[in-house]
């Protein structure tokens, strides 16, 4: 099969997606365990032989309450960021910071024994949804397209494609995720106007105004906030029951609960539960089993819910008026109202939309999916396009101004929010020494008059200037913001021509050299890794279907086959043994194998169904039956992956 | 004429030649432009010479897609604009604008310099008058005080400024044809002449929109 799928990836704070475009629509490409949402959650754990292993998603979550050190959640939270901006996340999340750290580096988090980067941790999860969809596809996949919130800031930007180089991807893109969104659901509707998509997610917020026409979207204006979701409800929830559990509790647990890491993992599960269930109901209850064999139970009503999180919800009012201002439009001048990501569930949230854009939302996509469903558009588009998708453009714009330190700590801005990107800006230097060769430029973003209140981007320093009377060098300096909303510099000396050399110190993030040396191996060995998994996964399919069998020669159904039929099985099988057993590393043999003795106890499932369906009520009683692992099982579902 | 973006007999990407945001566009140097004609025009050279385009393309195709496509849209976000688009002509002819930025005027605040202001002459007695209301209003303010009266006395000036603001921007286009028609006729002598009160109408622009932004600040 062909090597050139190009996947969409939604890196979500929460849960994770991968998804391609299947003909004319894009879909999502479920895991092993055939769900669609992996969970951003990775686990570290021992194995019986004491070695590490590192499982992601679904069969992480368990970890999570059983050994909290040695599972984390919500890495987007870290990404792009230093400890000192941290401190907030420290306090409300339990990522443990690596006790070694030194300034100037970027930051690690404890899990276990080991210490990972954010951008590592994320790249084991794009790894898990990259070997999702190899398995889908029967194919190695390296291309992908990654989305990032809008208002992602160049470093945070920059760690997303960091670890998709560490998980073993080309990223083409990162597209925005409300652009994402729009794509997604401008597919079929062919339509022209003005939409809003209002993306209120796991960890972040994102507000975006597009005009629609003719197939292009053009971004007008975003803003959002990259620390507002869901998150920060679940974590409002979970002091409202700490508090209640020192009330009611104090002198069992004392002030020690809010430090019981697996009594805070517990009590997280049982308020994301209750969350959930206040979209759809008046009230939930929380029923937790404390460690020391307590309990708290609490019932929280609608009313209760909503004047707690009216504070979070609040907060995406701001975002939305200056996104509306600087596309200089009114409420009334909106023509579709979009809703994206989990958190926009919940009924308040919606009526607040509602009233703030004067419509009623679209709330026919699955909020959870349709970020991901994008990317695979936009990467149909980049793959070279198809009938659907031939007209479409993703016009995008960079959320935050980019500006340089001038005399006085003052931001001078160069390109401004909401720029179309590819964005540039042309600056000129000159030295203030006679005989000078190098210059210093510190690169910001923000929005912010004073350079210490933006967001430091990198120091350039540009080298190798010809030595020349002060003054005399002109230093031109171009600094593009390209189409992933990511800043590239160049330099050259015009009296000269030569170009300068930019030595880049990126105030966040990893350099060139940490990302090479973080590579997962399996970049290095992408087709052999593939192949290594491939022949593990046919053994195991293998040993599979030999159960099955050996467990179907027990039933009755066995005896009803002819003489013939159960000769060519026998050797079928023997066939299947030799070349699961052998030292060849060629998984089509095993593939063709299990094919063939498939083929061959068709006759033999179809019996034993027969027999099931005779003994057992239809449906569910099926289970069990002798049919649990059958010869038809195709897809046995795999344990998580392990390293 | 408008400048080569494309090869001629093959149609793929070019790399890009300076050129001025006009000649980009093939549109002549004038200011009086047809924005619904540009945003066409812009959508258009967009589908062609956006990296998107080029997901498959080799490395130098690529690299010179980036580089047209910023140029592109850095060519539509100032000339789409009326004031972006003046200013731009202005610093094509060479000439350059005083700096009446909100960043200027910090910079000067920051490094004690003093900022080179211009007060337009008929705007002398207002701003005089002005500047001492919205000191009162700041002292005020300090001390929790609230005098509806000042306020009123500000808003009426702000409502007065609006006013000038809107009468400046006509002015602006009566000279926007003025310098249209210089450009058409080659007389070279007038366009120097139009440039020259082009300057001053936004210099006295940008300082009653600061005002503004001063009067805004103070009353939030």
């Amino acid at each position: 099969m062909s090597s050139d799928y190009i996947v969409g990836i939604d890196l979500g704070t929460t849960n994770s997606l991968v998804a391609y475009m299947q003909g004319d629509s894009p879909v999502v490409i479920p895991g092993e365990d055939g769900l669609n949402l992996v969970p951003s959650v990775v686990a570290l754990t021992l194995d019986e032989n004491e070695n590490n292993q590192i499982i992601v998603g679904n069969a992480a979550r368990k970890y999570l309450i059983e050994t909290p050190e040695r599972a984390v959640y919500s890495i987007k939270r870290l990404m792009g960021r230093g400890v000192e901006d941290i401190q907030d996340e420290l306090k409300l999340f339990p990522f443990k910071l690596a006790e070694d750290l030194h300034a100037e580096e970027v930051l690690r988090i404890k899990i276990g024994e080991r210490t990972y980067t954010p951008p590592e941790i994320s790249a084991l999860i794009l790894r898990q949804l990259k070997r999702n969809a190899e398995r889908f596809f029967a194919a190695p996949v390296t291309q992908a397209v990654i989305t990032v919130p809008a208002y992602f800031n160049d470093a945070q930007r920059q760690a997303t494609k960091d670890a998709g180089r560490i998980a073993g991807l080309n990223v083409l893109r990162l597209v925005n995720e409300p652009t994402a969104a729009s794509l997604a659901y401008g597919l079929d509707k062919k339509k022209n106007g003005i939409i809003v998509v209002y993306d209120l997610g796991g960890g972040t917020f994102d507000i975006s105004i597009l005009k629609l026409h003719d197939g292009i979207f053009e971004v007008i204006s975003t803003n959002g906030d990259t620390h507002l979701g869901g998150d920060d409800i679940d974590n409002l929830l979970i002091a409202v029951a700490l508090d209640d559990i020192r009330g009611e509790h104090g002198l069992e647990f004392g002030i020690d609960v809010r430090r019981n890491g697996e009594a805070v993992a517990r009590i997280r599960k049982a308020v994301i539960e209750a969350k959930i269930a206040l979209s759809s109901q008046p009230t939930a209850k929380l029923d937790v089993d404390l460690p020391g064999g307590k309990k708290y139970q609490r019932e929280i009503s609608l009313e209760v819910f909503e004047q707690i999180v009216q504070p979070i919800i609040d907060r995406t009012v701001g975002p939305c008026k200056q996104a509306l201002k600087d596309a200089g439009l009114k409420p009334g001048q909106i023509d579709e109202v979009v809703l994206v990501g989990g958190s926009t569930r919940i009924p308040k949230v919606r009526r607040l939309v509602q009233e703030l854009f004067g419509r009623e939302p679209h709330t026919d996509l699955n909020p959870d999916e349709v970020v991901a469903l994008g990317a695979a558009v936009q990467a149909n588009i980049l793959g070279g396009g198809s009938e659907i998708t031939k007209e479409m453009l993703l016009l995008d714009v960079t959320p935050l101004s980019l500006g340089i330190e001038v005399a006085g700590g003052v931001t001078d801005k160069i390109i401004l929010r909401n720029s179309t990107v590819p964005a540039s800006a042309t600056q000129y230097y000159t030295t203030q020494v006679d005989g000078q060769t190098n210059v210093a430029i510190h690169v910001l973003q923000g929005e912010r008059e004073l350079a210490r209140d933006c967001r430091s981007l990198a120091r350039f320093d540009l080298k190798g200037i010809p030595p020349m009377v002060a003054g005399m060098p002109r230093i031109e300096v171009k600094f593009l913001i390209d189409a992933n909303g990511i800043l590239r510099v160049s330099a050259r000396e015009q009296r000269s021509g030569k170009e300068a050399e930019i030595d880049v110190q990126p105030t966040y993030g990893l350099t060139d050299e940490q990302v090479e040396n973080m590579l997962l191996e399996s970049f290095d060995y992408a087709e052999e890794d593939f192949r290594q998994r491939q022949i593990i996964e046919a053994r195991r399919e293998a040993e599979t279907i030999l159960t099955a069998l050996a467990k179907g020669k027990k039933n009755r159904a066995w005896q009803e086959l002819t003489n013939e039929e159960r000769r060519k099985v026998d050797t079928l099988e023997k066939t299947l043994i030799a070349v699961k057993d052998g030292d060849g590393d060629d998984y089509h043999a095993i593939r063709e194998a299990i094919d063939a003795l498939n083929q061959a106890t068709m006759h033999l499932a179809e019996l034993m169904m027969d027999t099931a369906v005779t003994t057992a009520l239809k449906g569910k009683a099926m289970d069990d039956t002798d049919m649990e692992d059958g010869p038809q099982a195709g897809h046995p579902v795999a344990k998580a992956d392990f390293e | 004429m408008r400048a080569v973006h494309f090869c001629s007999s093959c149609g793929k990407v070019q790399p890009p030649i300076p050129v001025d945001y006009f000649t980009f566009f093939g549109f002549p140097r004038k200011l009086n432009l047809d924005t619904a004609a540009l945003e066409k025009e812009f959508y258009a050279l967009s589908r062609k010479l956006h990296p998107d385009v080029f997901g498959q393309a080799d490395t130098r195709e690529r690299a010179w897609s980036l580089e047209q496509s910023s140029m592109l849209n850095d060519a539509y976000r100032t000339l789409k604009d009326p004031i972006k688009r003046t200013e731009y002509l202005l610093r094509l002819e060479g000439i350059e604008l005083e700096e009446q930025s909100k960043q200027a005027t910090e910079k000067a605040r920051a490094t004690g310099e003093l900022k080179k202001q211009v007060v337009p002459p008929d705007l002398l007695e207002e701003v005089f008058e002005l500047n001492m209301h919205l000191e009162e209003l700041r002292m005020q303010k300090k001390m929790g005080e609230d005098d509806p009266a000042l306020l009123e006395e500000i808003g009426k000036a702000k409502i007065s400024l609006e006013g000038k603001y809107d009468v400046l921007f006509s002015e602006l286009k009566t000279e926007w044809n003025k310098w249209d028609k210089a450009v058409d006729s080659g007389a070279e002598a007038d366009k120097r002449k139009v440039l020259d009160r082009i300057l001053d109408v936004l210099n006295r622009r940008n300082y009653v929109r600061n005002l503004v932004r001063d009067v805004n600040e103070a009353m939030e």
